[in-house]
């Protein structure tokens, strides 16, 4: 592991009991400080399974995982929570609380790891500047439209400044147009520093950004491609 | 741990009674009917306690006297039995007083055919009052094996009465108290466990930013503990005026009875239903609510 590494997986298996086939199937991966990062695939790939287990959701059945210096397969209960600090998620549903306003949903998240109240009070209008959301801030989620809801959650996911920023098929909800604009705001985030991985299925958006592009199929990784494309069989 | 995380935790625990409000008013509902039951029973067994306690204070063991045993022979036993751990009151009842006692009681208008005589003037005794009515028999023995006692007298029947009704007062009340902290805890935990549920999405949320499992629990056992003191609070301020009015109607209504049920005073029975009452709803919400949410946010 050299200082630039942020998420390397070596020789990483994870199969469900039950099921035939195994879901990741020796699966190894350097993602850098700093990259942006697509992962595609089909339904059944295991680009879920792999964000669970960055997320420590799931334990691998075998192989390492090391997130920003960490061992996560070794990583103890108690201080999984500590280790989530420093990921930041977005969800294709968004996962606000309804009956939250925007400043609240944002807020909670500094809330939960108990940041001072003074500091969450300074930090919050920041942020939603940032997503252009500042006007909106006393909005309930309903009272938004999705691009909005996924803006409030990319708010809510970077507030706690992480290195990695992780998006579940962020734009599987919304139009192109709010699409690209949630792109565009997840590749500002990447230029101040932070890593970032986005699950997609989102052709026109992967072909058009031209970043590394890691491509998945049935646990395997088929390719890994730097400035890459979708690739139409996977 | 931060005071930010516990105040945090304190106003979840309050926000969740009020999001969630037809599930609390369910709960406190069911809290309080138990402890309703449970002041209730209590302030009927305390009451019983109360006078089956004064009626065995009223039961007294008789000591007689060998015939002729001298003034100091009658200290000696009295020094003897007075030392004994079951023995509450000692009373000494002279030959004269025993006769004049009898003559009140019994003779009624032929009393005047005795003259001076005093048939009970070898009939001076001891009367012993009890701590502990079912020690009688003990107590008993050990008089009978004192030198000069002729004979003791005892009430066999009503004391074995006594002491069982107050074994069997103890045994229903410590069995249905028990049945009714099941049924609360169970009730309190089904509360908290559909809160959870209905809660979920939020909990995932919270575990996901990284959240530690004080902070994703502590509101709902917070909760559980507001609800149990809420429902405890309620069914208090019910007993209280329920009760008073209760012993005032029995008072005025059984007016015959007066000597006989003496009830207790809501200052009596408050003194410790208050305080088991909160304790006992302020538990039942904990636990309830820390065995469920532990159970269940194990995410």
């Amino acid at each position: 592991m050299t200082g630039n590494d942020m998420i390397i997986l070596e020789d990483v298996n994870k199969s469900y009991s039950g099921a035939g086939a195994p879901a990741l199937n020796n699966i190894s991966l350097h993602i850098e400080k700093g990259e942006f990062v697509f992962i595609v695939g089909d339904s059944g790939s295991g680009k879920s399974t792999l964000i669970k287990l960055l997320l420590r959701e799931l334990t691998p059945t075998s192989g390492r995982i090391i997130v920003n210096h960490t061992d996560v397969v070794k990583l103890k209960h108690r201080k999984i929570p500590k280790y989530r600090r420093g990921i930041g998620v977005v969800f294709q549903d968004f996962r606000l609380l309804k009956d939250r306003n925007v400043y609240e949903n944002v807020a909670f998240a500094q809330r939960v790891i108990s940041v001072p109240a003074r500091e969450i009070r300074r930090n919050v209008p920041g942020v939603l500047s940032l997503v252009g959301l500042a006007e909106k801030y006393k909005s309930r989620p309903k009272q938004l439209s999705g691009g909005e809801q996924q803006r409030v959650a990319l708010a809510r996911a970077i507030i706690n400044d992480p290195p990695i920023l992780l998006a579940d098929e962020p734009t599987g909800n919304l139009d192109p147009k709010n699409s690209w604009e949630i792109m565009k705001l997840l590749e500002q985030i990447n230029k101040n520093g932070t890593t970032v991985l986005v699950v997609t299925h989102n052709r026109e958006i992967v072909n058009e950004m031209r970043k590394r592009v890691i491509t998945m199929k049935k646990g395997v990784i088929v390719s890994d491609q730097k400035k890459g494309g979708y690739i139409d069989e996977a | 741990m931060r005071l930010s995380a516990i105040f945090y935790a304190i106003g979840q625990g309050f926000k969740n009674i009020f999001r969630n409000k037809i599930f609390s008013l369910a709960t406190i509902a069911t809290i309080a009917s138990c402890v309703f039951l449970f002041g209730i029973f209590y302030s009927i067994v305390l009451n019983f306690s109360n006078i089956v306690r004064k009626a065995q204070a009223g039961v007294a063991i008789t000591v007689f006297f060998d015939e002729g045993l001298s003034d100091e022979g009658i200290k000696a036993i009295g020094d003897e039995i007075s030392k004994r751990a079951e023995v509450s009151k000692l009373v000494y009842v002279s030959a004269e007083e025993a006769w004049e006692s009898f003559k009140a009681e019994n003779l009624g208008d032929y009393v005047d055919s005795f003259g001076d005589d005093n048939p009970l003037s070898e009939d001076s005794n001891y009367e012993i009052y009890m701590n502990d009515i079912s020690m009688q028999e003990n107590l008993v023995t050990y008089i009978e094996s004192l030198p000069g006692v002729r004979q003791v007298r005892k009430s066999a029947v009503v004391a074995t009465m006594l002491t069982s009704v107050n074994s069997l007062i103890s045994y229903v009340s410590m069995g249905i108290i028990l049945i009714l902290l099941a049924v609360s805890i169970f009730l309190i935990s089904n509360t908290v466990a559909i809160g959870i549920t209905v809660r979920r999405e939020e909990i995932s949320i919270m575990k996901l930013i990284g959240a530690t499992d004080f902070v994703v629990r502590a509101p709902f056992v917070i909760e559980g503990l507001i609800l149990g003191l809420v429902g405890a609070a309620i069914p208090l301020a019910a007993i209280y005026f329920i009760y008073k009015r209760a012993i005032e109607y029995l008072v005025d209504r059984f007016a015959v009875l007066d000597s006989l049920l003496q009830f207790l005073s809501i200052g009596e029975i408050f003194t410790t239903l208050l305080p088991a009452s909160l304790i006992l709803g302020a538990g039942i919400g904990f636990l309830g609510s820390f065995v469920t949410a532990r159970k269940h946010l194990r995410i």
